[in-house]
């Protein structure tokens, strides 16, 4: 049954065999994920790239049965959210999960980029694996955007009208695009009914695009911590078992925070006011995205002009296209550039920092600072990225994985 | 023998296959065009949602000083019942000194030219990102130009709702509207 490297899988069972040779999904399974060289050095990282598809999966798996309760219409829709929260059966934990889940579907895809970022996966051959990536990060905000909006709490209509307005900021043409998007003169029913129709299509779109992702991630196979290529069989272990193991206890431990959340803290993440019926006369105090937008949205505001808001805030996630171009060191990981290391660090610190000034109202010290986080943000892609890696004397790359791997354990 | 019927492109000259090749390309592209307008166009504003287009208000129970909110269109209208102060603050102000020049007379027309100082009718929607300003309620922040104040990025707007700080880039909209007699307005 099973098969040395290149070799076709030879399947005793002889319905597997007859299925198989007219549709080779058993030999595709075998190849992309038994026998599968993958790098022997994997650390934890390497995890969240599987468990941002299970969270994909719990989500449309939650949200498909969401759908068969909600409503989406302006006089019912915050009504049937409260109808699964207190009549619907299990009602509670489905919807508890959805939203819960979306945040850490978020925190799992943003380790997965630091984790791109660090040990410059994004290079040479996998620059399309890396843009396709951030193209699933693109729709998931879309989503998770329109899916906000589905409860029609305060939050979600402000949200609503904050976000599409941005688009307002377009010279000559922003405020029919405005009126198409709303398909009326404000946020109102129109809007949700294809929020709801676009939410519900979204996640579909992603699962194609992922598996993209996943096509390309094959042909050349994952990068790993050291950045190195593998040279041969002692540099590389079977898919399975070890890294459906490895994987597979990451997906549990991040599972069980998971389940922390949905049980004991649901709406630790959330907004309170979102549970108050939206109005459309009456602004909320403040309005604040989920957290995982946050970062965002202090880029947005950090520019005293509308339209420059709008295009820093785009630019943020535009300029994520071309950071394969824009680094030109040769060597992947950040283990060998000593200098670089610290900026990625950096930079983490930065997001966290525009994440904070994102939370707060738009005063005092919040201003500066996000103003100074917005300039670093685009000065590490733009210039320090590109800079750097012509000065930078990287630290000697180890012959192979197997020699890295196996002198750390003599030492 | 078929090869004859062809004229040759051995110089680089284009050949029938040629422009037929283009010619049907560019109908296909008019096609998929044309295919693709009434999907892009069914997410425009509906006959219905175009039909609450406009409201009738009876502005006479709005004392001086005093201004409410009404809906339409789904969003907020503020119609103030200003004071001599409120009108003649407005006025004085030099348009030089407006992020977005207007003279407040201009704001204060109806759709019939007729000039109605003391009714100022605005859209009561930010012209930044849209949150409603406050100043409309008694007892709400006005700003430090006695007109409205929006909470969401600290745009002020004077006693004409003419832009004077923050954000946003241009004064509150004066919907189009008709005094069909002292008391009663039409907006839209």
């Amino acid at each position: 049954m099973a098969s040395s490297h290149g070799a076709p899988p030879v399947f005793n069972n002889k319905v597997i065999a007859w299925i198989d040779h007219r549709l080779p999904i058993f030999s595709y399974v075998e190849k992309e994920y038994h026998t599968f060289p993958t790098p022997r050095n994997f650390n934890y990282f390497w995890n969240f790239g599987a468990i941002a598809t299970v969270m994909l999966v719990l989500m449309i798996a939650t949200g498909v049965v969401l759908a068969t309760n909600y409503t989406p219409h302006v006089t019912m829709a915050f009504d049937s959210v409260e109808r699964i929260m207190r009549d619907v059966p299990s009602g509670w934990l489905i919807r508890y999960m959805h939203m819960t889940g979306a945040s850490f579907f978020f925190a799992a895809v943003y380790v997965h980029i630091f984790r791109g970022l660090y040990y410059g996966s994004y290079k040479a051959p996998r620059e399309l694996l890396w843009i396709l990536g951030v193209v699933i990060l693109l729709l998931m905000m879309a989503t998770a955007f329109m899916g906000y909006v589905l409860p029609w709490g305060q939050m979600s209509f402000w949200g609503a009208t904050v976000i599409t307005n941005l688009f307002s900021a377009i010279p000559v043409v922003g405020d029919s695009i405005v009126t198409w998007l709303w398909g009326g003169f404000a946020v109102d029913n129109p809007t949700l009914n294809r929020f709801f129709a676009l939410h519900y299509l979204l996640p579909f779109i992603i699962v194609a695009v992922v598996a993209l992702h996943v096509v390309a991630l094959h042909i050349h196979g994952s990068n790993n911590p050291l950045g190195i290529d593998p040279k041969g069989p002692q540099d590389t272990v079977p898919f399975h078992p070890y890294y459906t193991m490895k994987d597979g206890f990451g997906v549990i431990c991040f599972l069980i925070v998971y389940a922390i959340f949905v049980f004991f803290y649901p709406n630790a993440l959330g907004e309170p006011v979102n549970y108050v019926p939206a109005n459309p006369l009456v602004t909320p105090n403040e309005i604040v995205p989920e957290w995982y937008l946050l970062p965002f949205y202090a880029i947005l505001r950090a520019v005293p002009d509308k339209l420059g808001g709008v295009l820093c805030m785009f630019g943020a996630i535009a300029v994520l296209f071309v950071v394969p171009w824009l680094d030109t060191s040769r060597v992947r990981s950040c283990t060998f550039r000593p200098i670089y290391k610290w900026f990625v660090f950096l930079l983490v610190a930065d997001v966290i920092m525009l994440g904070i000034c994102g939370a707060h109202p738009p005063e005092g010290w919040y201003v500066p600072l996000s103003r100074i986080g917005t300039i670093y943000y685009f000065f590490h892609f733009i210039i320090l990225l590109p800079v750097l890696g012509k000065i930078e004397r990287p630290l000697p790359l180890p012959p192979s994985i197997a020699d890295a791997v196996l002198k750390k354990k003599v030492a | 023998m078929a090869s004859s019927t062809i004229p040759s492109g051995a110089h680089g000259d284009p050949t029938r296959r040629d422009f037929l090749m283009v010619a049907t390309g560019a109908m296909a592209a008019v096609g998929a065009i044309a295919t693709a307008w009434p999907f892009i166009n069914n997410l425009n504003p509906a006959a219905d949602t175009l039909a609450l287009s406009s409201i009738e208000v009876n502005v006479k129970p709005i004392a001086v000083g005093q201004a409410i909110t009404v809906k339409w269109r789904g969003r907020p209208v503020f119609i103030r019942h200003r004071t001599p102060e409120d009108i003649k603050e407005a006025e004085s102000v030099k348009l030089s000194e407006l992020p977005d020049p207007e003279t407040d007379t201009a704001r204060v027309t109806d759709s019939a030219k007729k000039v109605r100082p003391e009714w100022l009718i605005v859209v009561g929607v930010c012209t930044h990102l849209g949150c409603v300003p406050l100043g409309t309620k008694q007892g709400d922040p006005r700003g430090e130009y006695n007109g409205w104040f929006c909470p969401c990025h600290g745009s002020q707007y004077d006693t004409s709702g003419r832009i004077r700080k923050g954000p946003a880039p241009a004064n509150l909209a004066v919907p189009s509207y008709l005094f069909t007699s002292d008391t009663l307005v039409k907006i839209g």
